[in-house]
């Protein structure tokens, strides 16, 4: 959970999604998907392109019916309940779209006007908070996609939402606007709004998230706790030695050492402590001074690919080893 | 977006539930929308200037209008012939026309800019969102016939005076009586007009493309029109939507000849009210998957 988040009002979870399925004639674009997004969280949702991420999140706001299965906003089902479903959350799938023939001020005098409930009293202050004011006057006909994707952020946050569903508001933007992106979501996530964050963007994921749900093919294949992902990926080591050579030799020679690779920064592998213990006595008797010995877990990207793309993961490794041995051998 | 520590609406203090909006104010917005757009004018456009341009040139010509009409031989004798004329000339296709420009883009404009999903994920209902929107098409469509038949009564009695109107009954009215009768007429062919855009909706939320939509929209009046002309089908002329274009007709005859008129209102029922139900019933459960 984002630092200083609160836990939230008590109640049912922001989303809950039960055996989600939409099929499109033969392609099963989302199959039997659950989802848990808890009050406080900022929750990843991860996936290759074509996953389903976009088409659970638009079964998610009521804009497309599922074959089977439910989701629930706060309890409410956007099918059963329409726009009541929506009360609190608010975001965009896709790139966020308006009325191009009108100025930003009159898209979100609109917006507020179906929102109702005081918005239109809003308009002024989020325009502010993402630094439209200056153009508020402008066709969005005119704007550029940054420009887009910040008046995103704005409807959205008209409504106050105590859930914000973003869909890759990342995309498109400069680094220097991805970044104020990444702030702005904290900002949000610290001042107690759930956010549901699906993202291209593994170091956004990674840098914001603290729970995540990765999808492949329609498929739910790891959802939970991120850290918790990354402890399951292995703990891994990065040693630095007096003599990296002889070091290299000396844990491919040790049980329980895995993963043995030799790297500009020293030599990587994978064990658990005891046989990291054992490592370092070996190497202490070798001679062999230990300069550093840093544990590290994997990456979000590792273990995205682990997931979602096996093969690659395995291709990925033997090349490293095959290209280790060819820079080891004489 | 370098200073976000500017406060975001707080989220703590929401309320447990929100006060939504009536379908009233999506109706608003709906128009503002039409209002803001170019093609709009293009319709209401075509409406002011066809009665203009016909004005023009009959000052011109200064003669009876060609037509078997008695309001092609009246055109001279009185401003408010002209109004009555053009009705005839603009009812079975050019103000179906105006009124499938809107109807037919209403909806599928929408979805192909991908507004339809920003609109449908705010705290209204798609039933609301799609009255509103039938309503406003709707309302286009009457803006069009009333501004027609204004500059075409304007011009009219501007080039030829304000007197009484000979009836299809070959009885005259007074003017006061004949400018009621005007409004009265273009008033009840909004009724077949309506259920021009009610088809018009129907399939702009069906087939989710502009394009389609107003030339089915067109297509389905013309197949309607050509079945009227077909031989042996003439027990079904009577229930043909085209049929009712001149319903109103009924209105410029001495006494009021109402059956036509009461015919029409259930005939055009029978179109609108299956395709509005049809399209909304589509609407309340389809995909929005465009944008």
């Amino acid at each position: 959970m984002a630092a200083g988040a609160p836990s939230g009002p008590a109640g049912p979870d922001p989303v809950k999604a039960r055996g989600l399925v939409k099929r499109y004639k033969e392609v099963l674009a989302v199959d039997h998907v659950d989802l848990n997004v808890k009050a406080g969280d900022v929750y990843g949702f991860l996936g290759p392109n074509g996953a389903g991420k976009t088409t659970t999140l638009r079964m998610a706001l009521g804009l497309i019916v599922p074959t089977a299965g439910t989701v629930e906003l706060f309890g409410h089902d956007p099918m059963r309940d329409g726009a009541r479903a929506l009360d609190g959350v608010a975001g965009f799938v896709e790139a966020p779209r308006f009325y191009p023939y009108l100025p930003a001020r009159k898209n979100l005098e609109l917006l507020a006007a179906l929102d109702g409930d005081g918005a239109r009293g809003r308009i002024d202050e989020v325009l502010e908070v993402v630094e439209l004011t200056p153009r508020a006057g402008h066709r969005v006909g005119g704007y550029s996609h940054g420009m887009r994707q910040r008046l995103g952020i704005a409807a959205a946050l008209l409504r106050r939402p105590r859930l914000l569903i973003l869909d890759e508001p990342a995309t498109g933007l400069d680094p220097g606007g991805m970044r104020d992106m990444r702030t702005l979501i904290k900002r949000l996530a610290d001042d107690g709004i759930t956010v549901l964050l699906s993202s291209h963007q593994l170091p956004e994921v990674q840098e914001l998230c603290d729970r995540v749900a990765i999808v492949d093919s329609g498929r739910v294949v790891y959802e939970g706790a991120l850290a918790d992902l990354r402890r399951q990926g292995g703990a891994g080591y990065r040693l630095r030695t007096t003599d990296n050579g002889r070091a290299l030799e000396t844990a491919r020679a040790q049980t329980g050492i895995h993963g043995v690779a030799a790297g500009e920064d020293g030599i990587g592998f994978q064990a658990d402590e005891d046989r990291v213990a054992e490592l370092s006595v070996a190497l202490g008797r070798a001679g062999i001074g230990i300069l550093g010995l840093t544990p590290e877990l994997a990456t979000l990207e590792d273990l995205f690919f682990r997931l979602t793309d096996p093969d690659a993961e395995a291709e990925s490794a033997s090349s490293a080893e095959a290209l280790n041995e060819l820079v080891e051998a004489p | 977006m370098s200073s976000v520590s500017a406060a975001p609406p707080a989220a703590a203090s929401l309320p447990a539930r929100r006060r939504h909006p009536s379908t009233l104010t999506v109706y608003r917005w709906e128009l503002r929308k039409l209002v803001s757009q170019k093609r709009t004018y293009l319709g209401l456009g075509l409406g002011v200037l066809l009665p203009l341009i016909f004005v023009i040139v009959q000052v011109v010509r200064n003669q009876p209008a060609h037509g078997d009409t008695i309001f092609a031989q009246e055109i001279l004798q009185s401003g408010l012939a002209t109004p009555v004329l053009m009705l005839t000339f603009l009812a079975p296709f050019f103000l179906p026309l105006i009124a499938s420009l809107v109807s037919g883009d209403v909806v599928a404009n929408e979805d192909g800019n991908g507004t339809l999903k920003t609109i449908l994920t705010r705290s209204v209902d798609r039933g609301q969102v799609f009255a509103a929107k039938a309503a406003a098409a709707i309302t286009y469509a009457a803006l069009a016939v009333y501004l027609s038949a204004a500059v075409a009564t304007v011009a009219g009695i501007g080039a030829w005076g304000f007197h009484g109107l000979r009836t299809l009954s070959d009885t005259f009215v007074s003017a006061p009586k004949g400018l009621l009768l005007v409004f009265a007429a273009y008033t009840f062919f909004l009724i077949p007009l309506i259920a021009v855009a009610s088809i018009g909706v129907l399939l702009s939320t069906v087939t989710r493309n502009s394009a389609a939509a107003i030339v089915g929209t067109l297509g389905v009046t013309l197949v309607l029109a050509i079945v009227s002309q077909i031989p042996g089908l003439e027990g079904v002329h009577p229930y043909l939507l085209t049929q009712q274009y001149f319903a109103w007709q009924g209105l410029l005859r001495t006494p009021t000849d109402w059956a036509p008129i009461l015919h029409s209102l259930w005939v055009c029922a029978l179109y609108a009210v299956p395709a509005l139900l049809a399209g909304y019933l589509v609407f309340l459960r389809r995909d929005v998957a465009g944008g």
